[in-house]
């Protein structure tokens, strides 16, 4: 079984709470110089049979319509490599 | 004399007036407590109320955690300190370690609010001295982040030494492990609950009942008579 | 980039400014060139085109709306009246009490979550900037057709957004209402609600004055939210480039929020806060020329000191952010220290952004260049107002005409056709139990909440040692009001009237939102203006002034308008919050009495809805004074410890309520149709100025003197009794049918 990553982030110029209170909190707690911190999701998804351009076009679709809300997010698919 | 119960309000704390005016009305002397204060003010005790501290983002109670007010209470907690955990207190606990096991979002999926029938497993915690042992209660609860888990050594070690504190009865609110809703560390100082019992302190307010003014006296009569 | 200033401005008259990309027709572009005696610069032109929107001026709306303050009845409670952020009412015992009613239906399509957790966001802020602290929400909400697809996306993100926010807000939601109509498919109203209290003296106004005083901006920082206008301004005139990438939705932030709270009434107990502002629609624009038109009249900012998010923002984008949570303080400055000390206890980003100054003048700089030199009330008071045409819909005679007679409309006759149609109207979508729904929101929190749903009203406690409360209901009726605007906004009214009297609550104020079509639609029009007559005549003589609100237009699709639905909020007070009516007929033996007249009524019913999908005649009429006498009954029944409970009749008539009063106390009911009354009409009429109570046998004759010495009639219609609803000779339904037919109606429709 091949893996297939889709990462999901808000898009940048969406404001993200959970990122600002997390990087509000890193001084705080002695970690110094982190300039933003941006907070996302990583789906794992296993795919059955082999991870070619159509079955990358249909996790794509389905990381569109389903698992990324592309009004306010962005996201991106890879192939996990070394498996 | 009286007992000093602190109540600590941390940013986005929500539910830290409702418990000041719950120890109030037990009869204890309620005390405010600052997140940014390491100093306890000389209280007996402490509750850490509801509410979404920091929002809840990153985790539930995971940056609440490492304020300044509960590097001391951590410090008197393993001394022996009575401590009670509501909701976003009992995952601010789990955060630091007091209790075991964390919170999961619901197994629904939604925030929950309703009233719940609870079980009192165990009435020999700081807590609980003033339930009788099996009765039943009915407490409010709100969450959203509510279903406790815990690895199954540590739950076979929570049920056989008698630590599972709470249980819901007449169906499971969230997916918690063994339908439990609060659990105590060892001592029995240290308890923690999702359901909330200072929302259940008058006749007239939340469900109408007050079968959570206990959690107030038992500390109170512990207090006074340490 | 060449930076438009206001010396550019005067220097180069003939530069073409996108003034219509930006919404201004060219009337009102000439108006500012005329106000300002050159053209302005982009800057100016982004503040006048948002502050002159519909949204903002109230311009198609203004010319109805007046009618709320010429009617206005005679009211001791009024403390501040319409034009402030939001009314506040005199409750007694030195309280005074804040609330307010507001819209974000489009945002709420557009990104469900999102746009319903803005709308709290917003309406609280409102709240905050009274003096107040907010004490409960509530959400009126309106969706498309049950079974369509999109309704299974727009109702949970809504649900859920509602929740999010208002849960981590930590304020209880205690009412307001789910309704399904086709008509509402593109055009979800989302409406919500916040009230809030305070001592008298606390009462804070959004007005700048006193030379030297600073203008303090806190809370988060500015991002490109809510600005498509501005970034056409930015890229079209003074780029040439693409526009930059602006966000279509706003995120809210619940958690940045509460710190807005919390730190915002600690710097008014203070006593630090000359004059405040949120920042919602039109953001810093909006902020900056209403303080200083409401004060003394000068102001000067620096947009260089507004914290940014995005720090590719250029100054007409700054001006007309509507980044969420942020509010504008004005303070004097030798307590300026303290105030940014309060802010930085919370966590909360402040900045001194400016100063109050001798003159008349808004002066914004950037870079040290002036680019915005205005007279704020030319922004923020003189926009355009409209006269828009409106007449009578053509439709509306034939619509009028298609009554729900029995000739026209089949009506069950025999006990086993009533007892069908009774289950299929308590399990009909909007009748049906919304548990699924309110369960999602915390109405525990603050340990103050009475009442909530799904009571009449929901209820708080103001004062814990005097137990001095306040009831808030929410209704309205987009069927009732497309038959007849004006009688349909009354309708609204006086249901949200009996709601709060039926509770025990004294009603005393109300707050609306007003949502309707496109106001360029003259049919459209004509209901707005029909519906806003009704409620300001009915408002005047119930005694309840409106104390603001809000309007929303453009409900549409195409040509396709919603029903025309004005929802109101009627806020009441109660003495003593243990005398509160609850719902629930819960103890056995109570007699049940129906008060008030029933006649054949069913145009615009839930029974015309359920049963034949059908949608016409005339809503029930209404009697004002008979509303009044109701109320009136109702709150001494409860001061006098006369009833136990009681249940307004609304939609869906006599069952609907006895059915919900049955369910909530777990007891049955055993009925008996009063003489001369046809059962149908009987258990399905939807005649106004009723409601039921029960009564304990030890009280019915003094219930029942009271009744007829002020002329009330109250007929004896049952009794509380058994784990059945029985209508004698009719059916006898179990309660447990009942409630499996009322109940995972919502749940169902969502799987």
């Amino acid at each position: 079984m091949a893996r297939v990553v889709v990462d999901v982030m808000l898009k940048p110029e969406i404001l993200d709470p959970q990122g600002q209170a997390v990087q509000r909190a890193l001084p705080r707690l002695g970690f110094e110089g982190i300039a933003d911190v941006r907070q996302g999701k990583r789906f794992e998804l296993e795919v059955e049979g082999p991870v070619d351009e159509a079955a990358l076009a249909r996790i794509h679709q389905a990381a569109e319509t389903f698992l990324a809300n592309t009004v306010i997010e962005d996201f991106v698919v890879r192939v996990e490599e070394g498996q | 004399m009286t007992a000093r119960v602190g109540v600590v309000t941390f940013p986005g704390s929500l539910d830290d007036r409702d418990a000041l005016r719950a120890v109030k009305l037990a009869g204890a002397e309620p005390v405010a407590l600052w997140h940014r204060d390491k100093d306890l003010h000389q209280v007996d005790a402490v509750v850490l109320p509801g509410g979404f501290s920091y929002g809840d983002y990153l985790r539930a109670g995971a940056i609440s955690r490492f304020s300044p007010v509960m590097e001391t209470i951590i410090e008197q907690a393993k001394g022996g300190m009575p401590v009670l955990g509501i909701c976003n207190g009992f995952q601010v606990l789990t955060e630091s370690h007091l209790l075991p096991g964390a919170m999961l979002r619901n197994n629904h999926l939604h925030f929950v609010c309703k009233d719940q029938k609870l079980r009192v497993e165990n009435n020999t915690t700081a807590w609980t001295s003033d339930y009788a042992q099996g009765q039943e209660i009915m407490i409010p609860l709100k969450n959203m982040d509510g279903r406790f888990t815990a690895d199954r050594r540590t739950i076979d070690e929570l049920e056989a030494e008698g630590r599972v504190v709470f249980r819901y009865l007449d169906g499971n609110p969230n997916g918690s492990i063994d339908d439990i809703a609060g659990i105590t560390n060892a001592a029995g100082n240290v308890v923690g609950l999702m359901p909330h019992p200072e929302h259940a302190v008058e006749p007239l307010i939340g469900t109408g009942g007050t079968d959570g003014t206990g959690f107030f006296t038992s500390i109170l009569k512990r207090l006074v008579n340490a | 980039m060449t930076l438009d200033t206001v010396k550019n401005a005067s220097e180069t008259p003939d530069v073409a400014l996108p003034w219509a990309a930006l919404g201004l027709k060219e009337d009102e572009y000439l108006k500012i060139r005329e106000i300002l005696g050159r053209r302005p610069t982009g800057a100016e032109l982004a503040m006048y085109s948002v502050m002159w929107s519909e949204h903002c001026s109230y311009k198609s709306s203004k010319v109805h709306l007046r009618q709320f303050g010429e009617k206005a009845p005679q009211s001791d409670a009024m403390l501040v009246g319409i034009g402030e952020n939001a009314g506040v009412v005199d409750v007694g015992q030195g309280y005074a009490v804040t609330f307010k009613i507001e819209s974000h239906n489009h945002p709420s399509y557009v990104e469900p979550y999102q746009g319903a957790a803005t709308g709290v966001g917003g309406i609280v802020r409102d709240i905050i900037s009274m003096g107040a602290r907010p004490v409960a929400v509530m959400d009126p909400l309106r969706f498309g057709a049950p079974d369509h697809p999109d309704t299974k996306r727009v109702l949970p993100g809504v649900v859920a957004g509602i929740g999010g926010y208002g849960n981590c807000l930590g304020l209880p939601n205690i009412g307001g209402e789910v309704v399904f109509d086709a008509c509402y498919q593109g055009n979800p109203l989302v409406n919500a609600l916040a009230v809030g209290v305070m001592k008298h003296e606390d009462i804070h106004l959004a007005k700048a004055s006193g030379a030297g005083n600073k203008v303090v901006l806190y809370g988060a920082r500015t991002g490109g939210d809510g600005i498509g206008g501005a970034s056409i301004l930015a890229s079209e005139t003074f780029e040439g480039g693409t526009p930059t990438k602006r966000p279509a939705v706003q995120v809210g932030d619940p958690f940045q929020e509460k710190l807005l709270i919390e730190c915002t009434l600690e710097a008014f107990r203070a006593k630090l806060v000359v004059g405040i502002q949120d920042l919602g629609a039109a953001g810093l624009s909006c902020a900056t020329s209403e303080l200083a038109s409401n004060g003394s009249g000068g102001m000067r900012c620096d947009l260089d000191d507004v914290p940014l998010r995005d720090n590719t923002l250029t100054p007409e984008e700054i001006l007309m952010s509507e980044s969420q949570e942020r509010m504008c303080a004005v303070v004097e400055p030798e307590k300026i220290e303290a105030f940014l000390a309060i802010c930085e206890k919370w966590d909360v980003t402040a900045t001194v952004i400016g100063e109050v100054t001798d003159g008349d003048r808004l002066e914004i700089f950037w870079h040290g260049e002036k680019i915005v030199d205005v007279d704020p009330r030319t922004v923020a008071h003189d926009g355009p107002v409209y006269e828009r045409p409106y007449h009578r819909p053509s439709w509306q005679d034939a619509l009028q005409a298609d009554a729900p007679t029995a000739e026209r409309l089949a009506r069950p006759a025999t006990g086993d056709e009533l007892r069908a149609a009774v289950v299929a109207l308590v399990g009909s979508v909007n009748q049906a139990d919304k548990s699924w729904i309110t369960s999602q929101y915390d109405r525990f929190v603050l340990g103050n909440t009475v009442l909530a749903m799904p009571e009449d009203s929901g209820m708080i406690r103001v004062d814990e040692s005097t137990n001095l409360g306040v009831a808030i209901a929410t209704d309205g009726n987009g069927r009732y009001t497309k038959l007849d605007p004006y009688t349909g906004s009354q309708l609204a009214l006086a249901e949200a009237y009996r709601n709060v009297a039926a509770t025990g609550a004294k009603p005393l104020a109300v707050s609306d939102c007003l949502n309707f079509g496109s106001p360029e639609d003259p049919e459209v029009m004509w209901q707005f203006a029909e519906a806003t007559r009704g409620l300001a005549d009915g408002c005047l003589e119930l005694g309840t002034p409106v104390t603001g609100g809000n309007v929303s237009l453009y409900n549409q699709t195409g040509t396709q308008a919603i029903h025309p639905t004005p929802v109101v909020a009627v806020l009441g007070v109660i003495d003593d919050v243990t005398r509160r009516t609850p719902m629930a007929f819960a103890e056995e033996g109570q007699l049940v009495y129906l008060l008030g007249t029933t006649e054949d009524e069913l145009g615009g019913s839930a029974w015309a809805q359920v049963a034949h999908d059908h949608l016409g005649g005339l809503p029930p009429k209404l009697d004002l004074d008979r509303e009044k006498l109701l109320a009136e009954i109702l709150i001494a029944a409860s001061r006098d410890g006369m009833i136990d409970a009681a249940h307004d009749l609304s939609d869906g008539g006599l069952i609907q309520a006895a059915v919900e009063s049955a369910l909530k106390g777990g007891q049955g009911l055993r009925l008996i149709v009063p003489d001369g009354l046809d059962p149908f009409v009987f258990l399905f009429s939807e005649s106004a100025g009723r409601a039921i109570v029960s009564v304990p046998r030890s009280e019915e004759l003094r219930f029942t003197e009271m009744c007829g010495v002020r002329g009330l009639p109250a007929t004896r219609i049952g009794v509380v009794d058994g784990d059945v609803v029985e209508l004698q000779g009719q059916f006898t339904l179990p309660l447990a049918e009942l409630r499996e037919a009322n109940t995972g109606v919502i749940e169902a429709l969502l799987a």
